[in-house]
């Protein structure tokens, strides 16, 4: 054997073995208990699921659950008998908490099921192999409990170099591993050389053991230089000083090749793997025998034991039982603790079962462990960080756990601790610095599954503001286009309304005027689209009338002025008695001045009428926009006011004797028949209408337009002739009716929904028309 | 030019510093506009150390609201679900003393709650499903309705909605693989401790 260099992990301790105590026996074996409980999750991933049901009968190395996921691993049933439950049982853990579990109610007979051997496992492919170990359900009995199939499968781009067996056992009491590399030489070296050829015979294949297993490394080399020479392998049993904690997977790996795994990164990132010796030996009896995991060596170990040694026993066997057949004293057990005085744990209930990862338990008298005196100040002495295998400073987590400084305990590393205990041990002020640190991790992982959880919540919350948003905008938009829809309906009616209305207004003062009102009581008649059309291009030719207006009417004045200028020219050049040539020169000048002036002024007048247009065009749309309620009462109300001004006209030309008396009287009888009907209308639009919203504000300026329109149209009326007024007005009536017959007409044909509208739109016109000739012969007579 | 410059020192150096003052300027400002930062930042980080429950107990509807308003100078206090580690974060946030829980607005829980819904009582009015403001109850019209439990904050609101009163919260309950070690009591002194019945004797 070639010596092997070794490097010195920092920090440690060297707290008492007491390892003795346990190894003066030889190794026993647990008698069957009445009862095994066998948890579903022994190890670090997803529990196993049960394959058995209550009641059924199982037999020994029998699989019972199995592994759900790749890191998960199978369970056996350790013995024959019945399963008696699968239920919540006390576990062994720090926290005390249930767990699932299956309960078997053994039968004693121990009735094994068939095994499948293999005779020669070295000749299996790897696939195979660690196939083997998957249904074996091994785990790593050091004391994480990972499961060992996923250890011996590295990914696919990392080639394994080194296999380090680690058989270091630093923590004090704890001989479990001692005893085994004492009693199952042959079948570790078996298990290393196994383990070895299933991760492609590394370059370095070590076994780790501390000196102060001597028996144990000479054993271990004896049947290593045995193996390297029957087999050709190269196996080397490395011995190094006792430390604590030296059996840590990274600290081992320091020492045995001086590699340090990085902070967050697994061994196999260097090319090494770790397995426990304990685990090779129950690798090689899976592939060799088709052994189960079904039992492990554990130190029962503690002066509040009359015997205190190693056992083999079986998993799931309760530990009170375990305790019993080595004498147990309960009034001098100070406590429980499952795992070394160092990294174990203290149990409240003594009735949990042993696991895969129960290397001891240990029940110590209360001389022996007597509790920890209670914690007194930091005093900042330092010899935590002098004690910290990995590197870390103890103090400064220390602070920053007491104040849930989170993001410095991570900053400082917080998560490369091991929790080895060292650092507590050393304190001088008895602080319980490791829980502090256990307690801290809890936190953050918590902290950070609750992150993830209210990222969770926060994502499905604005999902769904999102989908809510959405589903209001859709609703909006329906609610829109149905109005809309509505609108459209009632701008037809209303139009429909309003030319009949238009036409009543129109026939009462417009006779001779009627010509020029005329484009907008077209529109009226027309489908409402058309006349909000005109009103728009009304509104755009008004955009800047008073400018336009201003320029003609800057041009008609200066023309007016250069007439006059010219005018006066020619007047001083007859008098001067020029050449008539000239003279006459000036006079076509003046012509053609004129002439442009005359232009200029008809286009000014046109301007005027135009604006005048829009404005009435406006109010169409006014009244078209507006119910037809309100369109009859601002009629009425409009007509009232014509009326009025009419009684004032036809008062003033009786007073003066006027001519025109008797043709204002007739006016204002006509508007008194006109107020009756627009009356008429307004109860009408009242009866027919009555729900009907008056949604539409008043407009003041449409308002005043229809005023001064009907106060021109009276003007008019006034000026003119009953005879001549009573004919225009027969006259437009006559139009008008033609006109919407024909209209009727189209639509009787293209089958229009306003049919009847138009129908009574026709009746209206020739009612009106005989109403009209009827007064015309009346004036006729009067005359 | 440079003589100009040379018989001319404090006016060209006037110069000189406008012209370095402009030019910088036209930088910043058109880094400013392209490098222009999205979005509230002060709004998402207070967000993100909410609890994100949407419970409204703080008087917003939801936790993005309510950190608007501490953004726009709300106290941080009103959030029991997140309890003083919530209050804490946020004093650390925005640099200021940390207060303790308003109690107008509720106390902290003690323990996570999740709501759960009795299956038989549920007559399918889907009213919970729309109280729901993570979407975390699965149902439809006269089907029964269920919790997702894993999606529930446990924010309370589903449970005035229901008619027929079958939505409960139960605290959640902690398995061995949520559970976690607890700090030491760190101000117990020796005089504290209860002696245990051996030690005496042990130690004589």
């Amino acid at each position: 054997m070639t010596s092997h260099t070794i490097w010195e992990v920092p920090g440690g301790i060297h707290p008492p073995e007491n390892k003795a105590q346990s190894m003066a026996q030889a190794l026993a074996e647990c008698p069957l208990a009445p009862e095994y409980i066998l948890p579903l999750n022994q190890h670090i991933g997803a529990p196993s699921a049960p394959l058995v049901s209550v009641g059924q009968s199982v037999k020994k190395y029998q699989l019972i659950a199995d592994a759900e996921g790749i890191f998960s691993a199978a369970l056996h049933a350790p013995t024959s008998g019945t399963i008696s439950a699968i239920e919540e049982r006390l576990i062994a853990h720090p926290s005390g908490l249930s767990a699932p579990c299956i309960v078997i109610a053994p039968d004693g007979l121990d009735e094994a099921c068939p095994l499948e051997p293999c005779e020669q496992p070295f000749a299996l492919e790897h696939a195979a192999i660690v196939a083997k170990i998957r249904q074996a359900g091994l785990v790593g009995m050091g004391g994480a409990g990972f499961p060992s199939a996923v250890k011996l499968n590295p990914h696919a781009n990392t080639s394994i170099n080194t296999l380090i067996i680690n058989g270091t056992e630093c923590e004090p009491y704890i001989t479990a591993d001692d005893m085994l590399m004492q009693t199952h030489t042959h079948e570790l070296l078996e298990g290393v050389r196994l383990l070895a050829h299933t991760l492609g015979n590394p370059d370095n294949v070590l076994i780790g053991v501390e000196d102060n297993k001597p028996e144990a490394i000479a054993a271990l080399q004896e049947a290593a230089h045995k193996a390297n020479q029957k087999h050709g392998c190269d196996i080397q049993v490395v011995s190094f000083p006792t430390k604590y904690p030296s059996g840590g997977e990274k600290q081992l790996i320091y020492i045995l090749t001086g590699q340090e795994v990085e902070s967050g990164k697994i061994p196999a990132s260097l090319g090494i793997v770790v397995q426990n010796v304990g685990t090779a030996v129950a690798a090689w009896r899976a592939v060799r025998y088709g052994e189960p995991l079904i039992e492990r060596i554990t130190t029962v170990v503690g002066q509040s034991l009359q015997v205190q040694r190693n056992m083999r026993v079986r998993i799931g066997t309760p530990m009170n039982f375990v305790l019993e057949q080595n004498g147990f004293m309960a009034s001098q057990s100070a406590r429980l603790i499952v795992g070394g005085p160092m990294m174990g744990y203290a149990l409240e209930q003594t009735c949990v079962p042993v696991i895969k990862t129960t290397n001891c338990l240990l029940a110590p008298s209360h001389s022996e462990m007597p509790e920890a005196p209670p914690q007194q100040a930091c005093i900042r002495c330092g010899h935590c960080a002098e004690a910290c295998p990995a590197g870390l400073l103890p103090q400064q987590l220390y602070w920053y756990a007491r104040s849930d400084e989170h993001e410095k305990l991570e900053a400082h590393h917080l998560f490369d601790c091991i929790e080895c205990g060292a650092c507590s041990y050393v304190c001088p002020s008895s602080i319980p610095l490791v829980q502090y640190y256990r307690a801290a991790k809890g936190d953050i992982r918590k902290a950070a599954a609750d992150k993830l959880k209210s990222d969770k919540a926060r994502e499905r919350f604005e999902h769904r503001q999102e989908r809510l948003a959405k589903e209001e905008a859709a609703k909006e938009a329906k609610r829109q286009a149905r109005k809309a829809a509505a609108e459209l309906n009632k701008a037809k009616m209303a139009a429909q309304q309003a030319a009949t209305e238009t036409s009543h207004s129109q026939n009462l003062a417009s006779t001779s005027t009627h010509k020029d009102i005329q484009p907008p009581a077209i529109p009226a008649i027309a489908s409402a689209e058309e006349l909000v059309a005109n009103a728009a291009t009304a509104a755009k030719a008004q955009q800047d009338p008073t400018l336009d207006k201003a320029r003609l009417s800057r041009t008609v004045e200066s023309l007016a002025s250069s007439i006059t200028r010219m005018k006066a020219q020619m007047a001083e050049a007859v008098s001067e008695g020029l050449d008539p040539s000239r003279i006459e020169k000036m006079a076509a000048k003046l012509k053609q001045t004129e002439l442009k002036a005359q232009e200029a002024k008809t286009k000014l007048d046109a301007f005027d009428k135009t604006l005048a247009t829009g404005v009435l065009v406006d109010a169409a749309a006014q009244k078209m926009m507006a119910s037809p309620q309100d369109a009859a009462a601002k009629t009425l109300s409009s007509l009232q006011k014509r009326l009025s001004k009419a009684q004032e006209l036809h008062l003033e030309a009786v007073n003066e004797n006027k001519p025109s008396a008797d043709a204002l009287k007739q006016g204002v009888i006509k508007l008194e028949q006109k107020i009756e009907e627009a009356k008429q209308a307004l109860s009408e639009a009242q009866n027919a209408a009555p729900s009907s919203s008056s949604s539409e504000p008043q407009q003041p300026d449409a308002a005043a337009a229809a005023i001064e329109r009907a106060k021109q149209k009276v003007q008019a009326a006034a000026s003119m002739t009953p005879e001549q007024k009573a004919q225009a007005a027969v006259e437009s009536l006559q139009k008008r009716l033609s006109k919407a017959q024909e209209r009727y007409a189209k639509a009787q044909e293209t089958h229009d929904e306003n049919l009847e509208a138009f129908a009574t739109g026709v009746e209206k016109l020739e009612l009106k028309l005989k109403a009209a000739m009827e007064a015309q012969q009346e004036g006729s007579e009067q005359a | 030019m440079l003589d100009w410059m040379i018989n001319n020192p404090v006016p060209s150096a006037l110069l000189v510093l406008a012209a370095l003052s402009l030019s910088f300027g036209a930088i910043l400002g058109f880094a400013a506009v392209k490098y222009k930062v999205e979005g509230d930042l002060l709004v998402e980080q207070i967000d993100a150390l909410l609890p994100q429950t949407q419970c409204g107990q703080c008087g917003h509807p939801g936790c993005k609201p309510y950190a608007q308003a501490i953004a726009d100078g709300e106290a941080i206090n009103h959030c029991p679900p997140g309890g003083q580690a919530t209050i804490n974060s946020l004093a650390s946030l925005l640099g200021v003393e940390a207060p303790s829980l308003d109690a107008e607005h509720g106390q902290a829980p003690e323990v996570k709650q999740v709501a759960y819904i009795r299956e038989e009582d549920c007559i399918g009015c889907t009213k919970c499903i729309q109280a729901c403001p993570v979407d975390a109850i699965l149902g439809a019209q006269k089907k029964m309705h269920t919790v997702i439990e894993s999606e529930c904050t446990g924010c309370d609101l589903c449970v005035e909605p229901c008619p027929v009163d079958c939505i409960d919260l139960l605290p959640v309950e902690e398995g061995v693989r949520e559970w976690a070690w607890e700090k030491p009591n760190a101000d117990l002194i020796a005089s504290d401790r209860v002696p245990s019945p051996n030690s005496a004797e042990a130690s004589v």
